[in-house]
């Protein structure tokens, strides 16, 4: 490991992931606020490791870049730091985050962003099964996920707070997206389709809205976000049709029981 | 080991069954150009987090080139006696062409390990064609695990072989002396069993007749597929879901010569909804397999790994509730539990996607599986402060 | 919003259950009752200027009748009942009647009210006589220290100094925790009387799934936070301020089963603490969707330890279900530090009634099976055990000890002692007693004072039993009680029974 002021930068290479987690830590107490992570492969819970040892602009200020292929739990817990993975994710990433950002440049696993409550993730290509599963929002904190590509089954499934978008970008011309039981069982929050669903894709209790002029600002917001992270020309982008699902009801289940 | 110590050794405790979680892994070249098995050692290595020491094993294809016609039988003895018992049985049907003991050497973690013994059959009655052959050899291996003391026949197929035991998988690979042997199709599998009661025949893969199948996983429908499989002649000894998912593989790819697409629609069928929407004759089609394979429907998380000779499978149940991850580069068709674990050992891959829950991805020889999107065919992004620089290569 | 007949135009055939007798001799129109009634069973007749009753909404908590000044008020059984009948009781009857007007789900709450058999019961202690002696508790030393938490096979002695690096355990300074009570559930009230009653005790009680109120952190050093499916108020701050962080798997009275806080019980307050905004249904899915099998277990158990970097121990808690040594003994290979399991005579504050009724297996059984199998595997040294779900005294916890475990869960009891009858309307938000309510007119009924003191009190009580019967035994310390199965005997048992509890028949 290599430290240098703010800037450190460690091998992976052999690590287990608490050794590697623990050598993280140890930097940010030393003072890095800029680590670059190579020859990961596969040490789970980058990220999470980090209570405390650093105050929060420090932990708001901190930035992980991490090359190679980062296990399952990435940020899991993340309350300030940015992590940037120049690779693909696998799953859980972003799991129970609080604050934060996760960009990944490349695809990510199942339950991505599983209960985040805050924070951002941008996914460059496409994302696996159950993301954005029970995310939630909170006053100021409204967790957002955007996905350059499209989703496997079950995205949004619990959703009760927070912005899932799903831009489509690699899909072919009328192709539609992937997902099946699209928003299962949501009770809260936003997401917006860019491109076309599969008939019969939604999940039990889901409500297609056309966006209004605030959900075209907020969505453009984030659009312009990931299109200046990966490169891509945002208007053309936000040239196209969206659609945007909310729960038909905050309280899907207000009427299963009896007594 | 008879029928009723096989329990024992297998299930102490009297459970339902053994449950089990696992990381699996596989790889073929398509040409079916033969391959040493370091990526595959690197790769379960690289997986050591899931499974906790208590079992791991290796499929291999293309094994036995020399011995390529005759069908070869690996044997776990746990006494020398079972061994002259189970050849006097293998003589009434079998030539023996050869007989010798499996390589093994003193490996550090590795104990009890039982006589373990490798033969080369042919039958005797030559006229029986290639589906009878295979019906009396899947009869006299499981007449030799039920009624044969101290024996379990845990390998048979023509020029494939399985090599398990307890232990990790690199200590497994080390064991059985496999960096010697290379292969067009490896399957491996590492265990997290949740008895420390493991033996060795309890490891995976699980073989019958040139089907071998690692599985990660728990199906919670066992019970009903077990009296299912019961019903038709099988005896489940193990006590495994994977021993189920075996013995399907057996009843509805090799005996009723079901494709392996066909057999994801029996195992994860899709659901009732999804088959009312379809068009006939589809309709039909499903509603016949799901009303008459009931009993196969594997509910519950699982991902698998099957291959044969001819081809490797990947199949996650219908929810996909347990992780796969499949790539490929060339001729080079890879399964993993995990990514990392592919891309730790081929840091090039062409397209590396997770598949559908119940969609099988097949590789055959021949031919290579394509992705089901293009947007599944992500490769590593390249940066602008030098790049990606992966494990393998540094 | 329950469903109710009258949404499908249905007029209600169902019985009342209880009958309020009130003695018009007595009653002195106070009002007394009136108030005291959310579910506005008494009321005064104007016209005669009399209190009267509406039976059919009575749900026999006996709130009235014990705060009435008079005495006036008893209720009892309605009297008027169905047809007895062998087979189908009068609450199959009720029940039908019930979904046959709603379609719905019947909800109850608190644990399982059925005759199912209690092997407590049935679990007698030893004594000593003559070959070994007696103990005073009350004037010779007498030990309840437990400590919680994973347990090295063997320490390293270097020089005659320590040299391995014990994992985290928590001392107790009796066997007793107090047992996963979520804001939400329960009031605040309740959650303060529980956290300063462990304070005081030297023990721990457990938040539940429903987050940790900041005004309770302080509390932080007796506290064990839980992560559940719903992850409410989870984040690192809440994890790193407890003493013990709790997977909730499943629960004693609805194994398999997620949870559903309706939105009306989602207050100001409780949405602050959960982290979700007022007056939304708060969802815990009935898996955890990062948890789909043994390995995924290791992976949250490690993730946790990751987050709290390796400084409190990490309890997974289980209902008792068929499998459950199996389960446990992965349990402890994925990294758990502690087992809870909870049997099915367990608490809740709502569950499908089908579910609390027919799944799950008491946690005499269970206990006993998991302590065994852990011992069969060479691995029950590595992990503590807490048993919980229908211990309903010292005996009880004695009789769990002696089974196996290192300390109980209680709950019902705790909220017993600060007042609850069991009328299992926990679901209504309706609480007479203030315990299982939001509504803060039904909440300031609980004073947080007294049912600590009240909390206090009986554990106390309790504590200097478990020490009685430790003496009787010729004991001088817990530890030497804990899976010491030779001081139980069975009495009407099987002899398969006896043998999954491990105890020998009464006489033998």
């Amino acid at each position: 490991m290599c430290t240098t002021g703010l800037f450190a930068e460690i091998d992976a290479l052999g690590l287990s992931y608490s050794e590697l987690n623990q050598r993280v830590r140890i930097a940010v107490e030393s003072g890095a606020r800029r680590l670059v992570l190579r020859n990961v492969a596969g040490q789970r819970y980058i990220g999470t490791n980090l209570y405390g040892c650093a105050d929060r602009q420090g932990l708001s200020g901190l930035l992980l870049e991490i090359h190679g292929t980062p296990g399952n739990d990435l940020g899991a817990f993340l309350d300030g730091p940015t992590i940037v993975v120049y690779g693909n994710a696998m799953d859980g990433t972003g799991n129970t985050m609080t604050s934060g950002r996760i960009v990944i440049h490349g695809r990510a696993g199942d339950i991505t962003g599983l209960s985040a409550r805050g924070g951002e993730i941008f996914v460059r290509d496409s994302v696996g099964y159950r993301t954005g599963v029970h995310m939630k929002q909170y006053q100021g904190n409204r967790p957002v996920i955007v996905i350059g590509g499209t989703s496997q089954d079950f995205l949004g499934e619990y959703m009760a707070g927070g912005i899932i978008i799903l831009l489509g970008l690699h899909l072919k011309a009328n192709e539609p997206h992937a997902c099946n039981r699209l928003c299962s069982g949501m009770h809260g929050g936003a997401v917006f389709v860019r491109g076309t669903l599969r008939h019969g894709s939604l999940g039990h209790g889901v409500s297609v809205q056309p966006l209004n002029a605030d959900d075209r600002q907020l969505v453009a917001v984030y659009v312009s976000r990931y299109a200046e992270l990966f490169g891509a020309d945002a208007d053309s982008i936000m040239n196209a049709s969206f659609t945007k699902l909310v729960p038909a009801t905050g309280r899907p289940y207000k009427q299963l029981y009896a007594y | 080991m008879d029928l009723v110590s096989l329990l024992k050794l297998n299930n102490p405790f009297g459970d339902d069954k053994r449950h089990a979680a696992c990381a699996i892994f596989g790889m073929m070249n398509v040409s079916g150009e033969l391959m040493p098995g370091e990526q595959v050692f690197a790769a379960m290595n690289n997986m050591h987090e899931r499974g906790n020491g208590l079992g791991a094993g290796f499929a291999v294809y293309g094994l036995y080139p020399h011995m390529r016609d005759y069908y070869a039988l690996h044997v776990m003895f746990t006494d020398v006696r079972g061994k002259t018992a189970a050849e006097e049985l293998l003589r009434k049907s079998f030539v023996l062409e050869g007989s010798e003991p499996i390589p093994t050497r003193k490996t550090p973690g590795i104990s009890a390990e039982p006589l373990l013994w490798r033969y080369f059959l042919a039958p005797l009655d030559t006229s029986l064609g290639e589906d009878g052959e295979q019906d009396l050899l899947m009869d006299m291996v499981l007449r030799l695990n039920t009624e044969v003391p101290d024996t379990f026949v845990f390998s048979c197929g023509k020029n494939m072989g399985v090599f398990k035991g307890v232990g990790y998988p690199d200590q497994i690979a080390h064991f059985y002396r496999l960096e010697d042997y290379s292969g067009y199709i490896w399957t491996a599998h590492s265990r997290f069993p949740t008895n420390s009661h493991a033996w060795w025949g309890g490891a995976h893969p699980f073989c019958l007749v040139d089907w071998s199948v690692v599985h990660n996983g728990e199906i919670s429908s066992y019970g009903t597929n077990r009296a299912f499989l019961e019903t038709l002649g099988y005896r489940c000894t193990l006590f495994t879901d994977t021993e189920v998912m075996a013995y399907a593989v057996d009843l509805l790819m090799r005996r009723q010569k079901m494709t392996p697409e066909l057999f994801a629609k029996v195992v994860a069928p899709p659901f009732w909804e999804e088959i009312d929407a379809m068009a006939e004759p589809e309709r039909t089609l499903h509603t016949a397999l799901r009303v008459t394979y009931a009993g196969l429907l594997m509910n519950g998380p699982f991902a698998v790994v099957i291959a044969n000779g001819e081809q490797m499978i990947a199949l996650t149940d219908r929810i996909r509730l347990r992780p796969l991850t499949v790539a490929v580069r060339g001729d080079i068709f890879y399964v993993s539990s995990e990514e990392a674990a592919i891309r730790f050992v081929c840091p090039g891959v062409d397209a590396v996607w997770t598949p559908k829950g119940g969609v099988p991805v097949v590789g055959r020889l021949g031919l290579i599986p394509k992705p089901e999107h293009a947007s599944d065919n992500v490769g590593v992004c390249v940066t602008a402060c030098g790049g990606y620089r992966d494990a393998a290569q540094s | 919003m329950p469903r109710k007949a009258s949404d499908f135009g249905i007029r209600s055939n169902r019985l009342p259950e209880y009958a309020v007798d009130r003695d018009y001799e007595l009653c002195i129109g106070c009002g007394v009752c009136i108030r005291q009634c959310s579910f506005d069973v008494h009321y005064l007749d104007e016209d005669h200027d009399t209190v009267r009753s509406r039976s059919e909404l009575c749900v026999g908590c006996h709130r009235c009748s014990a705060l009435c000044p008079t005495r006036a008020l008893a209720i009892k059984p309605n009297p008027a009942q169905y047809r007895a009948h062998g087979s189908w009781s009068g609450e199959h009857v009720k029940d039908i009647n019930l979904q046959a007007e709603t379609g719905g789900v019947v909800l109850t709450g608190s644990g399982n009210d059925k005759r199912a058999p209690v092997y407590w019961d049935n679990l007698l202690i030893n004594a000593s006589q003559v070959t070994n002696p007696s103990i005073d508790p009350l004037r010779e030393p007498m030990e309840l220290r437990t400590h919680l938490g994973a347990r090295l096979d063997a320490v390293n002695i270097q020089a005659g100094s320590l040299d391995s690096r014990l994992p985290p355990t928590i001392p107790i300074s009796t066997p007793i925790v107090f047992s996963a009570l979520s804001y939400g559930a329960v009031s605040f009230q309740v959650q303060l009387a529980l956290a300063q009653a462990a304070q005081e005790l030297g023990t721990l009680w457990n938040t539940g799934e429903g987050g940790f109120h900041p005004r309770l952190r302080e509390y932080g050093s007796n506290t064990i936070v839980q992560v559940a499916s719903g992850r409410f108020g989870v984040d690192l701050d809440y994890l790193n301020s407890a003493r013990m962080v709790e997977i909730k798997i499943g629960q004693g009275a609805k194994p398999g089963i997620g949870g559903h806080l309706a939105g009306e019980k989602v207050s100001k307050d409780v949405s602050a603490t959960r982290m979700i905004p007022e007056g939304t249904d708060a969802i815990s899915p009935a898996p955890q969707h990062d948890i789909y099998s043994i390995e995924d277990l290791r992976m949250l158990v490690f993730a946790l330890k990751e987050a709290t970097n390796y400084k409190v121990p990490v309890s997974v808690k289980i209902a008792a279900v068929h499998n459950a040594p199996a389960i446990a003994s992965g349990m402890v290979r994925a990294g758990a530090d502690v087992i809870a399991i909870d049997g099915f005579r367990g608490g809740t504050g709502a569950a499908p009634k089908v579910i609390r009724d027919n799944v799950g297996l008491p946690i005499e059984f269970a206990l006993a099976a998991v302590d065994q199998r852990l011992r069969d595997e060479g691995i029950r040294n590595r992990v503590s055990i807490i048993a919980g779900g229908g211990v309903r005294n010292a005996a009880d916890v004695v009789k769990a000890i002696a089974l196996g475990a290192d300390a109980v869960y209680v709950g019902t009891a705790a909220l017993i002692a600060i007042g609850c009858t069991l009328c299992q309307k926990c679901y209504s938000g309706k609480c007479n007693w203030g315990i299982a309510t939001q509504d803060p007119y039904l909440a300031k009924r609980v004073n947080p004072d007294i049912a600590r003191r009240r909390l206090v009190n009986l554990v106390k009580g309790w504590s200097h039993e478990i020490k009685e019967m430790l003496g009787g035994m010729g004991i001088n310390a817990i530890e030497s009680l804990r899976s010491n199965r030779s001081q139980l005997r069975g009495i009407g048992l099987t002899a398969e029974e006896l043998s999954i509890l491990g105890v020998k028949p009464a006489g033998g």
